[in-house]
């Protein structure tokens, strides 16, 4: 029960979540909320209704000056030069071998590119950067904005209707992976429609000061819409079942965008980049292993590190696997030769020294429902 | 959060309570475990017939997050199991000390409830 002598940092939001009963874990150097009543009902709320996250623990870099976009198109392996501005694309930050050093957001803002980064891989992202910096001779400004930057998330079907009440921004008019900034509930925001919970949803950045004011704010404007807080267990089986990848399991050093399925990201065309070289062998050769969705046909549920077997014989293993709360079914993610990532395609996983039947299917497990005329 | 403890029981340090009636030892986990696991989507029973050593494992439970695994408040041949739990495995949240009990077994030996807690001892174990 006790976490090794480990000193665990704080959100500006930990007071919030102790008075609402939160059962708080060590995650990534932070003290979170993994809980506030029970993962499945807290999943229900974001698939339903709109759901409350305390993202403060990500991490929030910024890029400026005169060539912070050619120093963002060389470090990254999306082309941040797409982005028009107060728009958003998800990327990655690769090593010079291709492994992902972390997978994160770029945004397009008024004064640069704002990267939202993995709490667990803020150290090594902002040194990577710093690192690049030195070295290539690119004349732009490197800020860590992170502890000065509260992160909350309104996620769900009815999270636009919350932010409705609560903002005088047009929100109809802001697409989905689109920022603009505008006050919430009368707090300085910077107001992103992204999410990592396969629903419609959105980012707030704001001030740290401002944080517990604003959570309030939404906590109390939503009552009647249904929301509720909701903890990191949750945020895991959302993305889950949105087949969305996470940082430690999905993904890591040894993992190449290809691999994941995430090669649509990597832009060739854009030039010179960290990485690039490497990733262009894999995208010639295609990747030796691949991610893949895999849904359980008997009670058991994979884990994490369980072994994936391909007639008979151990060919990978289990990233990410739980009891899917929307679908009822056992879900998970795996990694598999890619000659044997094929839909459809049988295997067993061995859990707890027995094999039980899987079936790969296409990710993602779940969609949402197309809204009817918006 | 102070639950009451049904005091007609023993519990170990694993989190189990079993419960003494004549040469049969109902057993099930306590109300601290469920609710540290969280929602209870799964668990692994043992098989009738089946022999339980004190404090080593004999089954699992499964939460949304994690995998835990379950150790034998005493010895003993299973005699019966809760077959409810296999549809409804969320009864070990909401009645862990009543129709969340696990399995019955045929006491081995009852010298080693002597080796369990009583409530009031498993409730300093888990108070704070």
């Amino acid at each position: 029960m006790t976490e090794a002598a480990a000193v665990l940092r704080h959100t500006p939001l930990h007071g919030s979540h102790r008075a609402l009963g939160a059962r708080m874990v060590p995650y990534a150097g932070y003290e979170m909320p993994v809980q506030y009543t029970s993962i499945i009902e807290e999943h229900r709320t974001v698939r339903g209704a709109v759901g409350l996250f305390d993202l403060s623990h990500m991490g929030e870099l910024h890029l400026s000056g005169p060539e912070a976009l050619a120093f963002a198109r060389y470090a990254v392996v999306s082309d941040p030069g797409l982005l028009e501005p107060g728009q958003a694309q998800y990327s990655m930050l690769c090593a010079a071998d291709g492994g992902i050093i972390d997978d994160l957001i770029v945004y397009r803002v008024e004064d640069g590119y704002l990267i939202v980064c993995n709490a667990a891989n803020h150290d090594a992202v902002f040194a990577q950067l710093e690192s690049l910096r030195g070295h290539g001779d690119f004349d732009v400004a490197l800020a860590d904005r992170s502890e000065e930057t509260a992160l909350i998330a309104p996620q769900g079907p009815r999270a636009a209707e919350l932010l409705g009440r609560l903002s005088d921004v047009d929100l109809a008019v802001l697409g989905n992976y689109r920022s603009t900034p505008g006050r919430v509930a009368g707090t300085e925001c910077l107001i992103a429609r992204t999410g990592y919970t396969g629903e419609d949803g959105f980012e707030l950045f704001c001030a740290a000061r401002r944080a517990t004011r604003l959570w309030d704010a939404l906590i109390s404007t939503g009552v009647d819409l249904g929301l509720q807080p909701c903890g990191l267990g949750s945020r895991d089986t959302l993305r889950l079942e949105a087949g969305m990848p996470l940082y430690g399991n999905e993904l890591d050093r040894t993992v190449n965008p290809y691999e994941a399925n995430l090669g649509r990201v990597v832009k060739m065309e854009k030039g010179e980049f960290v990485g690039r070289s490497a990733l262009a062998a894999v995208q010639q050769t295609g990747p030796q292993r691949r991610l893949v969705g895999l849904v359980m046909r008997d009670e058991a549920i994979a884990r994490h590190g369980y072994p994936v077997l391909v007639d008979g014989a151990q060919a990978g293993a289990v990233t990410s696997g739980t009891l899917s709360p929307t679908l009822g079914e056992r879900i998970a993610m795996a990694y598999l030769p890619a000659a044997k990532a094929v839909v459809g395609g049988q295997v067993e996983v061995l859990v707890r020294d027995r094999p039980h039947p899987a079936e790969q299917v296409k990710l993602p497990f779940y969609r949402r429902p197309k809204p009817d005329a918006a | 959060m102070s639950t009451t403890l049904p005091d007609d029981r023993r519990y170990s340090r694993e989190h189990e309570w079993v419960r003494v009636d004549g040469s049969v030892a109902v057993i099930g986990i306590t109300s601290f475990a469920a609710d540290e696991l969280g929602d209870i989507v799964y668990v692994e029973l043992p098989e009738v017939g089946a022999h339980l050593a004190q404090f080593a494992s004999f089954g699992v439970v499964e939460s949304v997050k994690a995998v835990s695994d379950l150790f034998a408040p005493v010895s003993g041949d299973v005699a019966e199991v809760n077959d409810a739990l296999r549809a409804s495995p969320e009864l070990l949240n909401t009645d862990p000390f009543g129709e969340g009990w696990i399995a019955k077994v045929t006491l081995g030996d009852a010298a080693e409830i002597e080796k369990l807690l009583d409530a009031a001892a498993y409730a300093e174990l888990t108070a704070g």
